[in-house]
């Protein structure tokens, strides 16, 4: 059987792999994704003091290490059997927002924009972000730097360091902020606001204007109907930081909400033997395959999935853009997966709306930051929404508050089985018998797995936002027969 | 990225987590900097070139490569052995590469336990109990991939390394201002160190840049961070929580601390410090305010876990690198 091999793909954390085989008539038999790492975090977690395990699980990602600190500050608020004062949970919170504010504009501009404002097939020389600087203006090339600028000092502010922050420990922070700094974070936040709202048009002017690129996201190529999870308020709004994940099928019914110490009720992991990465799938719906469908536990964690899961947005420009996103795109749930690049600038404009509301509050400043626990330590779970989708840290301890076991299901791990069969469709729907497999087409099975954003890829918060692909079409035993490339 | 006559720059991430890469994003403008004087070749964050390109280069043809992430299966090894063969300078960046960093930790543990605790978790369904293959027939062909090590190795366990920058991740100022130095270099204003120093960092200790007072108090117990009232101006070893800095290198201006979070080691060891832990473990030992072997033993038992604190970013990079279990893989 020929086979198509991708590899490296760059732009993972670590690397990733694609093996495609092609059947007798040449078309696409079989794709397999794979991941090639494993560092063990759930293992040497074991046995260090519980409120060091959010600072040590940073060191997962270094991109989202905010995702990973919130996630293990509220588990180890649960060992710990303690509500944090309500400061140090907005502290928490402006901290994350001012981050979402970073990771998803450098994932539109330098990842997902060149595909758009430049077009999918543009030269391989344009299409990227300094491209992108070209075409639009270098005065948004500075904006997207000081966006960037502006979260990070927002979270070296609140989490001591602008990489992997340090200070969210059981029951709280270990600092609260200043009136000065409250001022500067507000200014900032207000900035963030109009530079989501210019982000918007410009996606409305350039992708949604142009009906090419509205027959190719509404297309069947990138689209899969699966079940959907995001975080929602008790309004079931979304949100980032706190509340319960709300499960929804594909015809946009809701299954029901899970509080983060049920989740193992309701997802469960498949290992395959081929992968170091594991496929979380719905427990109550069964693992059916790589296939869709109400029928099949596949579900998608991203900003798309976030909308679907909800029922709208609590603030309000947000929720204005909420609700032309779902009537110009035929309602709810959408299920076209590169729409998930305009969900994700929906949720760009949200998080800089809270970030305002947040710096805004009078109790920002208090020094009441940190509720010192008095229970014994047990077991916790702690679920935030990661950029790239739900992320659960469960922590287990002795009663010294050591850990004995620890459990982590990671954003981009959620979207694993959607991730590959997005590839799959994507390489049988472009790669057919006699098909010229140019370096355009190459880039169309590069968009089917950016659109998720994989956490592994949103290290590429730079220069330039194309992902190089080599293609070895290989004979049945093996030999190379023609090799294809791009910005190889 | 330009392409004429310019020096050449690589830089590459091995077992690692992305954060590295970001410091050097977050030197914002200066970036340009490194565009406009070199050649970027290899950077698969930033640009696109392929291992096989790297293959193809001459030996010693890229001036300068920064490498961060730990050694920590077969694929890791042979790029860190490519880029060593292609470069003239390799410097190993950040504290993976360096020491280990947390994927290090791991080194307290047999191979067979990770992958057993990570394929068998409460959440995951493997009542079959399917591991990953590194050579694996499906229906379609055989696919592959990398072999896991029993062990983590810095990268100067595996390859010869000329400068060795500090830091999870090593702090964008110190990046900006290694940037200038080489271009002064470039430029013929100024040498490079002798080979084998640390570049980005100071050549004291965190507690050297840290603003809190030190009163040389003793104490009497280890509080947990969580436990107590921080001071915002004391020491926080003073005030029982053990803080690393005083067998830490000092170049991060002792930002933990400052906000009120002691010192978890992410430089390393200061200078002339041949073991980090046992290092830290007599600046530990000296502010115990007893004499009585029993007392002190009470007082020790405070830090319940001394391996992870110790050697919570330099277990591969100590004189220990493993347990022994994970030597011998029982």
């Amino acid at each position: 059987m020929e086979r198509i091999t991708i590899d490296p793909i760059t732009r993972l954390e670590g690397h990733g792999k694609i093996e495609i085989f092609l059947d007798d008539e040449g078309n696409v038999a079989n794709t397999y994704f794979q991941i090639p790492e494993l560092r063990g975090f759930e293992r040497f977690c074991v046995g260090r003091q519980v409120e060091e395990v959010p600072i040590l699980t940073n060191r997962i990602c270094g991109v989202c290490p905010e995702a990973h600190h919130m996630a293990g500050a509220k588990a180890v608020d649960a060992v710990y059997h303690v509500d944090p004062p309500r400061t140090a949970k907005m502290l928490r919170e402006l901290l994350y927002s001012a981050f979402y504010v970073t990771d998803h504009t450098t994932h539109f501009y330098a990842l997902a924009g060149p595909d758009f404002v430049m077009g999918p097939d543009a030269p391989v020389a344009e299409r990227n972000i300094l491209g992108v600087i070209h075409k639009v203006g270098l005065e948004i090339g500075g904006k997207v730097i000081q966006c960037r600028k502006y979260g990070h000092t927002v979270v070296e502010m609140i989490g001591g360091r602008k990489v992997h922050p340090c200070t969210s420990i059981p029951g709280g922070l270990t600092k609260g902020i200043t009136e000065e700094q409250r001022q500067e974070i507000e200014k900032m936040g207000r900035w963030a606001i109009e530079f989501a709202q210019f982000s918007l048009k410009l996606f409305t002017d350039i992708v949604l204007g142009n009906k090419t690129y509205l027959d190719l996201i509404l297309g069947d190529i990138y689209t899969h109907k699966t079940h959907y999870i995001g975080t929602v308020d008790e309004n079931n709004h979304i949100n980032f930081y706190d509340g319960k994940v709300s499960v929804v099928d594909p015809e946009g019914k809701r299954l029901g909400k899970y509080a983060p110490s049920e989740y193992t009720d309701w997802i469960a992991e498949r290992v395959e033997p081929w992968t170091y990465l594991k496929f979380p799938y719905l427990k109550k719906v069964g693992w059916k395959g790589f296939i869709d469908g109400k029928d099949s536990g596949v579900y998608c964690a991203t900003p798309l999935s976030r909308l679907n899961a909800a029922d709208g947005m609590a603030t309000p420009l947000a929720q204005a853009e909420y609700e032309k996103f779902f009537s110009t795109l035929g309602g709810k749930p959408v299920h076209q997966r590169l729409a998930t690049h305009w969900a994700r600038l929906i949720e760009l404009l949200y998080a800089a709306e809270r970030w305002v509301e947040l710096a805004t509050d009078s109790e920002i400043t208090s020094d009441k930051f940190h509720t010192i626990p008095t229970e014994k330590p047990t077991e916790g779970v702690g679920i935030v929404e990661a950029p790239r989708g739900t992320l659960t840290h469960h922590y287990w301890t002795d009663e010294r508050g050591v850990a004995t076991k620890v459990n982590l299901i990671v954003g981009t791990t959620n979207n694993y089985a959607p991730i590959s069969m997005s590839v799959k469709k994507a390489a049988q729907s472009l790669i057919k018998k006699g098909t010229v497999v140019n370096e355009g087409l190459l880039n169309m099975v590069e968009m089917a797995f950016r659109a998720y954003d994989p956490c592994f890829g949103c290290a590429t918060h730079s220069i330039p936002g194309q992902m190089p692909l080599e293609v070895t079409i290989r004979d049945a035993n093996g030999n190379p027969i023609e090799v294809l490339k791009q910005f190889c | 990225m330009s392409t004429n006559g310019k020096p050449k720059f690589a830089m590459y991430w091995a077992a690692s987590c992305g954060g590295c890469e970001i410091a050097v994003l977050n030197i914002h403008e200066k970036i340009l900097d490194v565009d406009a004087n070199f050649e970027v070749v290899f950077w698969p964050v930033a640009m696109d070139a392929k291992y096989k390109d790297v293959e193809a280069m001459e030996d010693g043809s890229i001036l300068l490569t920064l490498f961060n992430g730990a050694i920590r299966n077969d694929e890791n090894e042979h790029i860190a052995k490519l880029l060593r063969r292609k470069s003239k300078l390799l410097v190993a960046f950040g504290s993976c590469a360096n020491e280990g960093c947390m994927p290090a930790l791991a080194n307290l543990s047999p191979m067979h336990e990770i992958i057993d605790t990570a394929f068998h978790t409460i959440s995951t369904d493997n009542p079959e109990g399917i591991h990953p293959q590194t050579t694996y027939t499906v229906p379609e062909g055989v696919i592959h991939i990398p072999t896991m090590y029993p062990i983590v190795r810095t990268l100067d366990q595996v390859v010869p390394v000329d400068y060795y920058m500090p830091g999870c991740p090593p702090e964008s100022h110190q990046v900006g201002a290694v940037i200038d130095l080489v271009v002064q270099v470039l430029q013929g204003k100024a040498e490079l160190p002798p080979a084998g120093s640390v570049i980005g960092a100071g050549n004291s200790t965190v507690c050297d840049e840290c603003k809190r007072t030190r009163d040389e108090k003793k104490i009497k117990a280890f509080k947990r961070i969580q436990e107590i009232v921080i001071d915002p101006t004391l020491c926080l070893l003073e005030q029982g929580v053990l803080c690393s800095g005083p067998a830490t290198r000092s170049g991060c201006t002792a930002l933990c601390p400052a906000a009120g979070s002691p010192c978890i080691g992410c430089y390393g060891p200061a200078e002339g410090v041949i073991d980090y832990g046992s290092r830290l473990l007599s600046a530990v030992a000296s502010v115990i305010d007893s004499d009585d072997p029993d007392e002190i033993d009470q007082i020790l038992d405070g830090i319940p876990d001394p391996a992870g604190m110790l050697y919570r970013f330099n277990m591969a990079g100590s004189l220990l690198r493993a347990s022994k279990p994970a030597w011998l893989g029982k």
